[in-house]
C-alpha cells in the first residue's frame, strides 16, 4: 500500500513573528499536553502558557493577535525547537496550521521530526533573520514565501538567501519527506527477511 | 572462514532489509514494545492514512507510564490517564496485538515484561517508544528507544530508518568491593565516559565483573546505557542468559530451544573482531556512588565532595556545575554523605527487579524509616510484586515503613500521581535526575543503588550503606 507524497517546493503566506533565542520544546507546548490520545488537539496549545494566563486570559503574544490567524509561516531565532525529543512540539505548530519555519538555527531532533512532517525549516543569517523581523513588524500583512527549490525567502520585494540541508531540502522537493512512504514500498523484502528469523514467528506465548 | 565481527554487526547485518536513497539502512526491528503513553498517537497516524499493522503479532503491549500505583480502581482518578488506558487497550484489539493487561498479572514495565516472558531474545533488534530500551541489551538484544512517528513506521512497516553506530567495547575486570554494585557500575561509567560520550555509540560491556553479573544486574547496566549516550548497550549472550531465558513462555521449547541456544551462542563478539573504541575500567576502582546534579553524570563516590565550578576546566563545565549546585542547593565542595532526603524511591526499570528487592530487604529487614521520610516501593511487576509479596519481603518493607504499591513506572517520572513536591530531595533507585523529572520543577533527585536507597531511608540522609548496615539492627520490630 504505497502512498506518495506531494512534493514541497514553495511556501506562502502569513508570517508570524516570535521572537527570541533558546525558545525550547516546553514553551512550545507545555508538559502537561504530552499526556494526549492524539496530536489532532495540540493546535490550540501551542504556547500556551505564553499566551495565556492561569486564569485562560490571553496575554500579550504575537500568536493572539489578529494577523496570526490563518498565517503558515512561523519567523523566531537561534536554537529554535531545543529541549526535549517528543515530537508534540513540531506537531502543535503543524496542527496549528504552520508549513514552514524560518529561524537562525534549530535544534537538530526538532528539525528532524518536523521535517518529517513536512514543515520547511529554513535559516536565515542573523542580519537578514533581523531585517525580515523588522520588515514584518512594520508590516503584519507581508506575504513571505519560503521556496525550497530556489532556498529564498521572500517577503514583498525582499529577498533573503535561506538555507536548508540538502538532504532535508531533497526529501522535501521529491515528496520523500516522510521516510513511511520509502518504508513501505519495501514491505515484500521485509517480509521475506523476516521468515529467516529464528524468532516470534508467528508463534504466540500463551496460546502456545 | 568469515571475517570475525562484533554481535552489534552480526544483529545489524541479519535484520538489514536494504540501504536507503540517503545512506540509511531500512532496519528490520523483531520485536517492538509498546505502552500507553507513547503508542496512541501512533494509531492515530496509522488510522490518518488508513495503514494497517503489518505483523501484529511481534508488537507486544503493557501499561506503565501513566498508570496509577496506589489503586488499581478503575475509571482512574486522572481522566486523561484513564483514557490513554482505553485507548492502548481499544487499539491491541482492534489490531490483534497481545496486551500485558492490569488483569492478567503480567503488567509492569515493558523493560521489565519483554524479559519476564522471554519475548526479549538474543541477536533480536527491539524497539520500543521509551529511550530505556537499551534495557534488553542484557540478552545480547539491540534495543532502540524510539519516538512517536517511529512507532507508526514500525507498526506499519516493522522497520525503522537507522544509522549504523559504532561500537565501543567497555571492559570491567577484576573483582569489586564489597557494597559495591551494577548500578554504581554504570553510574561510574557513565561519569568516566559522560553524558554525550557514547553518541553514536553502541556500547558492549565484558569482561570479568559482566561476565559473573546475573541477568537482572546486566538489565540495570544496560538500562543506563542511555544516559551515558549510547542508544543501545549489549552483553554477550551466555550460559547465564539462557539459563534466565529457558522456560519462559514466549522462547521456544524442546528441540527448538537447543537448536535456538545454539544460534544464540553462535551472535556472540568474535574474538579479534573490530572495536571502534576500547575503554578498560578496574573493578576495584569503583566504590557506592550517588549524583549530586542535574544528569547522571554529575557523581560521586559517597565518600567525595562535589566539584567546585572555580575548578572547572573550562567555560561550559563551569556553567553545568553552577547550574546543577544551584537548583540542587548545595555549595561548591558540598558532601553528599549527610545530605538529608525528604523521600525514598525504590523502583523503576532501572533497579526493581526481585533480585533488587531481595538484597534490599535483606539489609532493611528489622529497620524503620527515619522520621518525616516519605519511603514508596513500587515493584517493576505485578510478578515481582507477587514473589515479593509469596517470600514476605513486601512485609518488610511495610514494617519498615515504606508504602508498598503496585507496578508501574511511578515516581521515576511521575505522570502517575506519585510526584515530589517543592524542592523535596530524593533518594532514588531510578535512572534519571533531570530538574523536574520527578513531578515538581523545584524537585531534587540523587541517583543511587536500592541498598544505599535503603541506607537513605533509614537514616534520613544520603550515606554510606556499607556503614550503616554493617552491624545488626539496634531496634527489632
Ligand atoms: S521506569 Fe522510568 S525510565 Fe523506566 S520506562 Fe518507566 S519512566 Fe521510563
Amino acid at each position: 500500500m504505497s502512498q506518495t507524497l506531494p512534493p514541497i517546493r514553495r511556501i506562502s503566506g502569513q508570517a508570524v513573528v516570535v521572537p527570541g533565542d533558546d525558545i525550547d520544546t516546553d514553551r512550545i507546548i507545555p508538559a502537561r499536553f504530552l499526556k494526549c490520545v492524539t496530536f489532532d488537539d495540540l493546535g490550540p496549545q501551542l504556547f500556551r502558557d505564553e499566551r495565556f494566563d492561569e486564569d485562560d486570559q490571553p496575554k500579550e503574544h504575537p500568536l493572539n493577535e489578529a494577523r496570526a490567524d490563518g498565517a503558515t509561516i512561523m519567523v523566531s531565532g537561534d536554537n529554535f525547537g531545543c529541549g526535549s525529543s517528543r515530537e508534540h512540539a513540531p506537531q502543535s505548530i503543524h496542527k496549528a496550521g504552520f508549513e514552514g519555519i524560518i529561524a537562525g538555527s534549530f535544534a537538530e531532533i526538532f528539525f528532524g521530526n518536523a521535517t518529517t512532517l513536512g514543515m520547511a525549516c529554513v535559516t536565515l543569517q542573523p542580519a537578514d533573520l533581523r531585517e525580515l523581523q523588522d520588515l514584518l513588524t512594520s508590516n503584519p500583512a507581508l506575504d513571505v514565501t519560503i521556496d525550497v527549490e530556489a532556498l529564498e525567502v521572500q517577503a514583498g520585494d525582499r529577498i533573503f538567501q535561506a538555507e536548508l540541508p540538502s538532504g532535508a531540502r531533497q526529501s522535501l522537493l521529491e515528496g520523500r519527506w516522510d521516510p513511511l512512504t520509502d518504508l513501505l514500498a519495501a514491505a515484500d523484502d521485509t517480509k521475506a527477511l523476516v521468515e529467516a528469523l529464528g524468532y516470534h514467528n508467528g508463534m504466540r506465548g500463551r496460546s502456545a | 572462514m568469515n571475517p570475525p565481527k562484533s554481535l552489534f554487526e552480526k544483529v545489524w547485518d541479519a535484520h538489514s532489509v536494504r540501504e536507503l536513497p540517503g545512506g540509511q539502512t531500512q532496519l528490520l526491528i523483531g520485536t517492538h514494545l509498546i505502552h500507553e503513553v507513547t503508542s496512541p498517537q501512533a494509531f492515530g497516524m496509522l488510522r490518518d492514512r488508513d495503514l494497517p499493522v503489518l505483523m501484529p503479532e511481534r508488537t507486544f503491549a503493557t501499561v506503565d507510564h501513566i498508570v496509577p500505583t496506589h489503586s488499581r480502581v478503575e475509571p482512574f482518578e486522572d481522566e486523561i490517564a484513564d483514557q490513554m488506558i482505553r485507548e492502548l487497550r481499544k487499539n491491541c484489539d482492534t489490531h490483534g496485538i497481545e496486551l500485558f493487561d492490569i488483569t492478567t498479572g503480567h503488567q509492569g514495565i515493558v523493560h521489565m515484561v519483554g524479559p519476564e516472558q522471554g519475548i526479549t531474545q538474543p541477536g533480536s533488534t527491539i524497539a520500543c517508544g521509551d529511550s530505556h530500551t537499551s534495557t534488553h541489551g542484557a540478552f545480547g538484544a539491540i534495543g532502540f528507544g524510539i519516538g512517536t512517528s517511529q512507532v507508526r513506521d514500525v507498526l506499519a512497516t516493522q522497520t525503522l530508518v537507522m544509522n549504523k553506530l559504532k561500537v565501543r567495547r567497555i571492559e570491567v575486570n577484576g573483582e569489586l568491593r564489597p557494597g559495591v554494585y551494577a548500578k554504581d557500575v554504570i553510574l561510574h561509567i557513565i561519569r568516566t565516559l559522560g553524558v554525550k560520550g557514547g553518541i553514536g555509540y553502541a556500547y558492549e560491556y565484558a569482561g570479568d565483573v559482566f561476565d559473573r553479573m546475573n541477568m537482572e544486574e546486566r538489565m540495570t547496566v544496560c538500562n543506563m546505557s542511555i544516559e551515558g549516550g549510547a542508544r543501545c548497550g549489549y552483553v554477550n549472550p551466555d550460559e547465564t542468559t539462557f539459563e534466565y531465558l529457558e522456560g519462559r513462555p514466549y522462547v521456544p521449547k524442546g528441540a527448538e530451544w537447543d537448536a535456538a541456544v545454539e544460534r544464540w551462542r553462535s551472535l556472540a563478539s568474535d574474538p579479534g573482531c573490530h572495536y571502534d573504541d576500547v575503554v578498560v575500567i578496574d573493578a576495584a576502582d569503583i566504590a557506592p556512588t550517588v549524583t549530586w546534579g542535574i544528569n547522571p553524570g554529575q557523581a560521586v563516590f559517597i565518600d567525595e565532595a562535589v566539584p567546585d565550578p572555580a575548578e572547572a576546566e573550562n567555560d561550559a563545565e563551569r556553567a553545568s556545575i553552577t547550574e546543577a549546585l544551584e537548583h540542587m542547593q548545595f555549595d561548591p565542595g558540598h558532601r553528599m554523605e549527610g545530605t538529608p532526603i525528604d523521600v525514598a524511591f525504590f523502583g523503576s526499570c532501572t533497579n526493581a527487579r526481585l533480585s533488587d528487592f531481595v538484597e534490599a530487604a535483606s539489609v532493611l529487614k528489622g529497620r524503620k524509616v527515619a522520621e518525616g521520610v516519605e519511603a514508596i516501593a513500587v515493584p517493576g511487576s505485578q510478578l515481582v510484586k507477587a514473589e515479593c509479596e509469596r517470600l514476605g519481603i513486601d512485609q518488610v518493607f511495610k514494617d519498615a515503613g515504606f508504602e508498598w504499591r503496585d507496578a508501574g513506572c511511578s515516581m521515576c517520572l511521575a505522570m502517575n500521581p506519585d510526584k515530589l513536591v517543592g524542592d523535596q530531595l530524593c533518594a532514588s533507585s531510578s535512572n534519571r535526575n533531570f530538574k523536574g523529572r520527578q513531578g515538581s520543577a523545584t524537585g531534587r533527585t540523587v541517583l543511587m543503588s536500592p541498598v544505599m536507597v535503603m541506607a537513605a531511608a533509614v537514616t534520613g540522609h544520603v550515606t554510606d550503606a556499607r556503614r550503616v548496615f554493617e552491624s545488626k539492627p539496634e531496634v527489632v520490630a
